[in-house]
Parts: structure tokens; C-alpha cells; sequence
């Protein structure tokens, strides 16, 4: 009996050094391809955003199928953390010369802030439930998108001005420079993300998550989710774990914005990087790889992102495709048939049979 | 001094007094059953009791502490546990886990010490490990460590509340028609993991229950309620031949 309980906790343990082989085997992959010059242009450009989309996918999980509540703001949160992360690394580009150490600051930079707004906005919107928490997470995220397109943020000899009108309206001397403008955002970030400090990235993600999940603190989040008045019963504190998770999500959404605003040189909050067409994308990822199946987003994220590019010779019918992929999965994954039919054919039962017939003979 | 004192105790709902001039004493190691037909407010005062609702009048005295009014959380730190009704387990976790998070407050690390695995993180799950399998096994759960709680059967699931509950190591137990949807031999064996909890752990139990051969086979004391009120309250079988009790259960 004791035996069955380590051989539960391998398990597990087995199940996650996979995930995180997953990850490290990709990257070593990617590497030598690159380095055999096999790779175009337009896919090594995609590396990193795929790895910020990564991040994203699996920091979601960690609220949709860990703590249970359905959150749509969570490109808000991505723009937090990458214009706050953004303005840092800009303003001491010239103070700190090593981008690895600025680098670093900044990514601890956007996720703090990002981890704030996650608090802030956590508490009034945690007492929601459903699709009311997915509606007003939606309206935070389009809140920050667009509060951030009015800020006009400069510096000169007389230190910071802020406004919220237009660059003039904050009274710059003439040597004096714009840093963040309005519409227009951040332009000359540094660029000092590349694919191997986004692998990086996920694997610490994946680390901070996958060691949640499997703690005191992640079976209180669970038990939350599978039974609030039950959990409330044996003394769990609610408000306490659920803003845990949310926060937690939120900041590594804000690592995910770091990593972003870092591997471009202009960086303006659209709907389209920031909006909620980018908040659902992510939660599609999610639901797609399996809700609360951390393996599941991450493969979810790269193939979702690769397809489109990989349809590209199908022009027109592209996204048509796309859509006919997506509910191919879906049926797959999800239908009782598909289902079935999984179950019938799956590796581990092939393999199992085959050990059970040794064992007989 | 008793274990549990409630005096007085009433709630309203709007016009609606659910519950009206409700008394108890419970004394340490007692067990103790709360019936009534359908509707007569028994699970509202659970509810009271682990503080779901807010009593608008009375108070309640757990071990000589005033726990009238307090939250859920903390009378639960306090000392009373409880099952539900409808069963309500933490469905996608495993059964070892279900227990584990019963005994969420009693082995502490922080959340940190877990994220980065540090050496305590380990020790102390290691003792979560041991100590909830003890229960486990209390209840013959043990070879079922592993399976999803949501796939026992009815009765096991009934006995991973109990054993979720006891972990958070209560003073009193209160359980809520805990042979209900059980058969006939599913009950027998709940009368036996009942008296054995109360005998085993030195528990306090109060339970509401249906099955009238449960109440008179383990129930030393009887309160008896309807429409809010207490009918009859004492021993067992007096209360059960009470012809009060009999005609507010059958009709006149």
C-alpha cells in the first residue's frame, strides 16, 4: 500500500518531466534546424511570439482549469507587464549596458506589476462567478488596453510628466523625450528577448505552475473549484486561494507581455496584440488542450499558432481550415465516439496489452 | 461543562421563523441524533451550527466558547466538522488528496516553500501522506487511495466525507443523513464506522437522520423537530414511543 502511494506520486512526477521534456527536446530541435538553415525567415520570426502565446496558455490554465473561473482579460494583464517592462528597460537602457541583467529586472518588473493589477482587479471580480466573472474580466482587459493608449509619459532634466491628452500637453523641455506615446506606445525597446530566453521563460512558468498544482496551496485551489461549500467546511479560506490563483496567473501573463514587448521594436497596445481577440485566443488554446491539461495548452498554443502559418499555401481557404481543424480536435477530444475510439486505440493500452501477454506467457 | 450549548437559537428568513427557540446539550463523547419529518429545520440548524447562516437570536457555546455568528472557516477551526446531505466531495481529486485537504490547517508550509520544493515541503507531505492514509485505512479506504473521489461508489463516498471531515480534527462531528440512498447493509455498516468513529477518535457526534433503525440502533439522546420548534427532546426510546412524535411523523 505504501507502494501504491510513491507509485502514484511517480506518476505524476513521470508525467511532469515529460511535459518539461517536451519543451527542452522542441527547443533542441528548433536549434538545429536553425543552425542546418532549414528553418525561413517568417518561422524563426514566429519562435518567440509562440513562446509568449506558451506562457499564456499555461498561466491561464492556472485560472480556467486549476482554479476554475472563466477570466477573459487575460491580454490586460500581458499588456501590463509588457509596457511597465517596456518603459523600464527603456529608461535604463543606458544606465544598465548589460541586457541580460536589464532583461531580467524587467521581467521581475512586469510580473510584479502585472501580479498588482491581478490583485486589483481580483477583488471585486472574484465574487463573481461564470459568465459574470467573463464578462467583467473582459471589460478590465479592454479598460487597460485602452487606458494605456491615452498615456503620454516623458522625460527630461526636471524628471517624469505624465498626461493624459497628448505629448504636448505635458510640457517637455525641448531635449526632453517622449517615452511612451500615447497611441503610438513604446518605440526602441531593447531587444533583448530571443527563442532561447523564451524557452527559458516556459519551463520556469511551467515549474511554478506544475509545483502549485502539486502543493498544499494547489489542492486548496482544486477544492475550491470542485466544491466551494465543502471546501469552506473544512476550514479552506476562498477569497484567500482564489486571489492566490488569479494573482499568480496574472503575473505570469505579465512575464508573457515582458517577453513580447522585448522582441519588438514598437510596441502600441491594438486589439489585436492586447484586446480580448487575443483573450479568447488564449482561451482557446485552453480549451483546445484540455482544460486544467497543462501538457495539453502548450501544444495547443504551438500548433494553433503554426497552423495558419502552415495553411498559408491554401490561401483563401485558410481559415476555413483552421475552423475545420479546430472542431476536428474538438469532436476528437471531446465526443463520447471519440472518446471511445481513443480509448480503444491508445498507446498505453496497446503497449499494456502487450506486457500483460508477455507476463502470461 | 457540556461540550456543545445551544440556547435559545432562532432564525428568519424574511416572515419565515425557520427555527425557533432551539436548545441543545450535548456532552462530550455523546452521541446524539436531531430528527424530524421533511421541512422541520434540522439542516438549517447545521447550518447555524457551522455558521452557513447567522442565528438572529441565541447563542451557542462550543467547549465554553461563544462561537454565535462567527464564519464557517473559523468555526470549523474551532472545532466542528460536518458532512453534507447531498454528498459533496471534491469530485476531480483523488480520494488521498480529499483527505489531505482536510488536513489543510493542521500541516502548514508556505506557498513558496512549495512552488520552489524546498526540504520541508517534502517532510511535511510526507506526514500529510501517513496521516491521511491512517484515516484512509480507518475507513477501508485505503486501496482506493488513488481512484478519483468521484469514482466510489455511493456508500465509500459517504465515508470519504466522514474521513475528510475528521481530519480537520473536530471536537464534534456532525453528520447530515448520512444513510440516506444507502440499502439495508450499506446502513448496518454506517452504524458500525459510526459507533467505531465515536469509540476510536473519542468523538462527538450529532446526526440527522431518516432511517428510524439507525436513530434507535446508535443515537443515546434524541431532539425532535418540527416546524421550527422542538417537539420532544431525551432518551432514545422514550422519544421514539412519544405519541407526539408519532403523530407529527404520521398524522393523526
Amino acid at each position: 500500500m505504501r507502494q501504491m502511494n510513491i507509485k502514484a506520486l511517480n506518476k505524476t512526477t513521470k508525467s511532469n518531466i515529460v511535459t518539461y521534456g517536451i519543451v527542452i527536446l522542441a527547443y533542441l530541435i528548433m536549434e538545429i534546424l536553425m543552425r542546418a538553415g532549414v528553418v525561413s525567415s517568417l518561422l524563426q520570426g514566429l519562435l518567440v511570439p509562440l513562446c509568449t502565446y506558451v506562457i499564456l496558455a499555461v498561466s491561464l490554465n492556472l485560472t480556467v482549469g486549476i482554479s476554475g473561473e472563466l477570466s477573459l482579460g487575460h491580454a490586460g494583464f500581458m499588456c501590463v507587464g509588457a509596457f511597465s517592462s517596456a518603459f523600464f528597460s527603456k529608461c535604463m537602457q543606458e544606465v544598465i549596458p548589460v541586457s541580460g541583467i536589464r532583461f531580467f529586472l524587467a521581467i521581475l518588473i512586469g510580473a510584479a506589476f502585472a501580479a498588482l493589477f491581478g490583485v486589483v482587479v481580483g477583488i471585486p471580480v472574484l465574487r463573481l462567478r461564470g459568465d459574470y466573472l467573463a464578462i467583467v474580466t473582459l471589460a478590465f482587459g479592454e479598460i487597460i488596453k485602452n487606458v494605456v493608449n491615452v498615456i503620454f509619459l516623458g522625460k527630461d532634466s526636471r524628471g517624469f510628466h505624465i498626461s493624459m491628452k497628448d505629448a504636448f500637453s505635458m510640457g517637455l523641455e525641448p531635449e526632453g523625450e517622449v517615452i511612451i506615446n500615447g497611441p503610438q506606445g513604446i518605440t526602441g525597446t531593447p531587444n533583448d528577448s530571443n527563442f532561447l530566453v523564451g524557452i527559458i521563460l516556459i519551463l520556469i512558468t511551467l515549474f511554478i505552475v506544475i509545483n502549485l498544482v502539486n502543493s498544499r496551496t494547489g489542492r486548496a485551489i482544486m477544492a475550491i473549484r470542485d466544491n466551494r461549500i465543502a471546501a469552506e467546511s473544512v476550514g479552506i479560506h476562498i477569497t484567500k486561494y482564489k486571489l492566490l490563483a488569479f494573482t499568480i496567473s496574472a503575473s505570469l501573463a505579465g512575464v508573457a507581455g515582458v517577453l513580447y514587448a522585448h522582441n519588438l521594436s514598437t510596441l502600441a497596445a491594438q486589439s489585436k496584440n492586447f484586446g480580448y481577440n487575443m483573450s479568447i485566443m488564449i482561451l482557446v488554446f485552453v480549451v483546445l488542450g484540455g482544460i486544467g491539461n497543462i501538457r495539453g495548452s502548450i501544444i495547443a498554443a504551438v500548433v494553433l499558432t503554426l497552423l495558419p502559418e502552415l495553411l498559408r499555401s491554401l490561401n483563401d481557404y485558410r481559415m476555413l481550415m483552421y475552423a475545420i481543424v479546430l472542431i476536428a480536435t474538438m469532436i476528437f477530444t471531446s465526443s463520447p465516439g471519440g472518446q471511445a475510439f481513443r480509448e480503444r486505440y491508445s498507446l498505453k493500452r496497446l503497449i499494456g496489452q502487450r506486457k500483460e501477454t508477455k507476463e502470461a506467457e | 461543562m457540556a461540550l456543545l450549548e445551544v440556547k435559545e437559537l432562532g432564525i428568519s428568513f424574511g416572515g419565515l421563523r425557520a427555527v425557533d427557540d432551539f436548545h441543545m446539550t450535548i456532552e462530550q463523547g455523546q452521541l446524539y441524533g436531531l430528527i424530524g419529518p421533511n421541512g422541520a429545520g434540522k439542516t438549517t440548524v447545521f447550518n447555524l451550527l457551522t455558521g452557513v447562516y447567522k442565528p438572529t437570536d441565541g447563542y451557542i457555546l462550543l467547549d465554553g466558547e461563544n462561537i454565535t455568528g462567527k464564519k464557517t472557516i473559523e468555526i470549523n477551526q474551532h472545532g466542528i466538522a460536518r458532512t453534507f446531505q447531498n454528498i459533496r466531495l471534491f469530485d476531480e481529486l483523488t480520494v488521498l488528496d480529499n483527505v489531505k485537504v482536510g488536513l489543510h490547517n493542521h500541516y502548514s508550509y508556505s506557498t513558496l516553500t512549495g512552488i520552489l520544493r524546498l526540504p520541508k515541503y517534502y517532510k511535511i507531505e510526507k506526514e500529510m501522506d501517513a496521516r491521511a492514509m491512517e484515516l484512509l485505512k480507518v475507513f477501508d479506504l485505503d486501496q482506493e487511495a488513488d481512484y478519483k473521489a468521484s469514482n466510489l461508489p455511493y456508500g465509500k463516498q459517504r465515508k470519504l466525507e466522514i474521513a475528510r471531515a475528521l481530519a480537520t480534527e473536530p471536537k464534534l462531528l456532525l453528520l447530515d443523513e448520512p444513510a440516506a440512498g444507502m440499502n439495508p447493509h450499506e446502513t448496518q455498516e454506517l452504524m458500525k464506522t459510526i459507533r467505531f468513529v465515536r469509540d476510536e477518535f473519542h468523538m462527538t457526534i450529532l446526526l440527522i437522520e431518516h432511517d428510524m433503525k439507525l436513530v434507535s440502533g446508535i443515537c443515546e439522546e434524541l431532539t425532535v423537530l418540527n416546524f421550527g420548534q422542538i417537539l420532544t427532546e431525551g432518551e432514545t426510546s422514550t422519544v421514539l414511543n412519544d405519541p407526539k412524535v408519532i403523530t407529527a411523523y404520521l398524522g393523526e
